[in-house]
């Protein structure tokens, strides 16, 4: 199976990859999948004023995952937390020309948005 | 197939599939456009110079495996040797019994057959293997019964390379008048596998995997002490002594025998260099903090090394080094990405089965390919840990067995 160029790139050329202070009030880390699946995506997010003005990634997972991962990270930075919110899996697919065996790559980087949203969202509630 | 733009992909997947060594595609070309006569054909020069090759092929193998030339049927390849060795033999002697004792490590052409037999009422025991891969001898003793007519073992396991005790399996048979098919479709290239030294009744091999064509194979059936009987698995023109109808693939079956000729001259040289250089591949990787060699430290062939770099998974470490061909260590067929069953009965952790690659090597393998190999594969996994929330994870301590991961 040959992998898209795009996929190719961020595999290659990775964005965002590393971490922000977890334990900043500012930041929400959202950690999915599990090493038994063969995938684990940590997405964080800093947020000042509702707006992610950071985001960073680190992926245990084929290149489907990283490429996944590494377009979240670029896609949600600027956003408001709800406009990353709405971000929805079929946008990844379609932006890496997934094939179906690796859907779930795109459904684990949208549920590591999610994720990292409700981790900073209970942090401010405290 | 490719230009000089494209950089040379080092071949490092010999498990899967050999060169054809071009002195067997030299030894086959005459059978395609001079010798093309089907070999049961016994009115013209064409059919006798087609036998002729035959013939001399069916010496070649024979002198391989140590077996007399007319034990030996030429098949389609492994998969057709080994189904006809599983079905032809529980369907021969399905009066006598219908149990059959195997291993839980070997090849779908073996178990898939074996489970459709479940499936038509045989009894089947899975013999469990040990962490390296090796079945347990007194477990193998214990589990043959009055009504056992096969049992079944893999040489030499073509993902983690793994070598049963085969000949102490054979003793045991012999002992207890049960029927031995050893599957020898890997690991022919570089062991000296002699049929009587072994107790084999049956024994299957390929030719793709010993530098050979790919469609060709062979099956050995004991002729003597014991005679075993088979019952064909396709009907036709009574070639192969009624075992297996059907034309013979003459140039295949030349490449076969070429390809077993020069395996028993080059073998113990190419076993040396070979077991050389993936030692010399396994040492640098183990420099490395956290990389695990699957399979038996010792008892494993010499081409084979299946290693997992823990918090790294296997696709993306492959993908990190693109002129490198290898397969996954994990997943038997890699479009389900199913993990293998081979490394769950080895009782590999299920994350670590994630992170294995399988580097198989052979006559073609070069000094330098090993040294580009290895310098590719552990800037790959380097790479992937510092991407790697699980290695990040491990460097803080963190014990990783103790999270409940988020899935579905």
């Amino acid at each position: 199976m040959a992998y898209s160029d795009k996929v190719v790139d961020h595999f290659d050329n990775p964005r965002n990859m590393g971490s922000l202070d977890k334990n900043s009030t500012e930041v929400g880390t959202g950690i999915v999948g599990a090493p038994e699946c063969g995938d684990v995506m940590k997405l964080q997010i800093q947020v000042e004023d509702d707006r992610i003005v950071d985001a960073k990634f680190k992926t245990f997972g084929c290149g489907s995952a990283i490429a996944s991962s590494s377009l979240a990270t670029e896609w949600v930075k600027g956003m408001t937390l709800d406009e990353a919110h709405n971000i929805k899996n079929t946008d990844i697919v379609q932006e890496l020309a997934l094939p179906p065996v690796k859907i779930h790559c795109s459904v684990l980087a949208e549920e590591a948005i999610k994720a990292a949203i409700e981790d900073y969202q209970a942090k401010k509630a405290e | 197939m490719s230009d000089s733009a494209t950089p040379r992909v080092f071949y490092f997947d010999n498990y899967a599939s050999t060169r054809t060594d071009p002195r067997v595609v030299e030894a086959m070309l005459p059978y395609f456009t001079e010798a093309y006569g089907n070999s049961n054909s016994r009115s013209h020069s064409y059919g006798w110079k087609a036998e002729e090759g035959i013939d001399q092929a069916r010496e070649q193998v024979a002198a391989l495996i140590g077996s007399k030339p007319a034990e030996l049927i030429f098949t389609s390849g492994g998969t057709e040797s080994c189904n006809l060795a599983v079905f032809g033999v529980a369907r021969m002697y399905a009066e006598k019994g219908k149990h059959i004792v195997t291993s839980a490590v070997e090849h779908r052409a073996v178990m898939d057959p074996i489970r459709q037999l479940e499936r038509e009422g045989w009894d089947v025991t899975y013999l469990p293997v040990d962490t390296t891969g090796l079945i347990d001898l007194a477990e193998l003793e214990a589990a043959i019964r009055e009504d056992t007519t096969l049992v079944s073992i893999i040489f030499g396991n073509n993902e983690i390379g793994t070598q049963q005790d085969s000949k102490a399996i054979g003793a045991i048979c012999k002992d207890k008048g049960v029927v031995f098919h050893l599957d020898a479709c890997t690991g022919l290239d570089t062991e000296a596998i002699n049929v009587d030294e072994h107790g084999v009744d049956l024994l299957s091999l390929s030719g793709h995997k010993i530098y050979g064509p790919k469609g060709i194979g062979a099956l050995y059936v004991r002729r003597r002490r014991p005679r075993v009987r088979l019952q064909p698995m396709m009907l036709g023109g009574g070639q192969e002594r009624g075992m297996r109808h059907g034309t013979l693939n003459v140039p295949g079956i030349v490449g076969l025998g070429k390809a077993a000729a020069l395996c028993l001259e080059e073998r113990d040289a190419d076993r040396a260099r070979i077991l050389g250089l993936r030692n010399r591949m396994e040492a640098a990787f183990m420099e490395l903090e956290e990389v695990y060699v699957n399979g038996h430290p010792t008892q494993r062939l010499p081409g084979a090394l299946n290693v997992s770099f823990n918090y790294v998974e296997g696709e993306s470490l492959m993908m990190g080094m693109p002129n490198v061909a290898v397969s996954s260590g994990s997943a038997c067929t890699s479009a389900t990405l199913e993990p293998s069953h081979v490394m769950r009965a080895l009782g590999v952790s299920e994350d670590l089965v994630h992170t294995s690659i399988r580097f198989s090597l052979g006559r073609f393998t070069t000094d330098e390919e090993v040294d580009t190999a290895t310098e590719q594969c552990l800037a790959s996994a380097q790479k992937l840990r510092d991407m790697s929330p699980l290695w990040e994870m491990f460097k803080e301590g963190i014990d990783l067995s103790a999270i409940e991961w988020k899935h579905d």
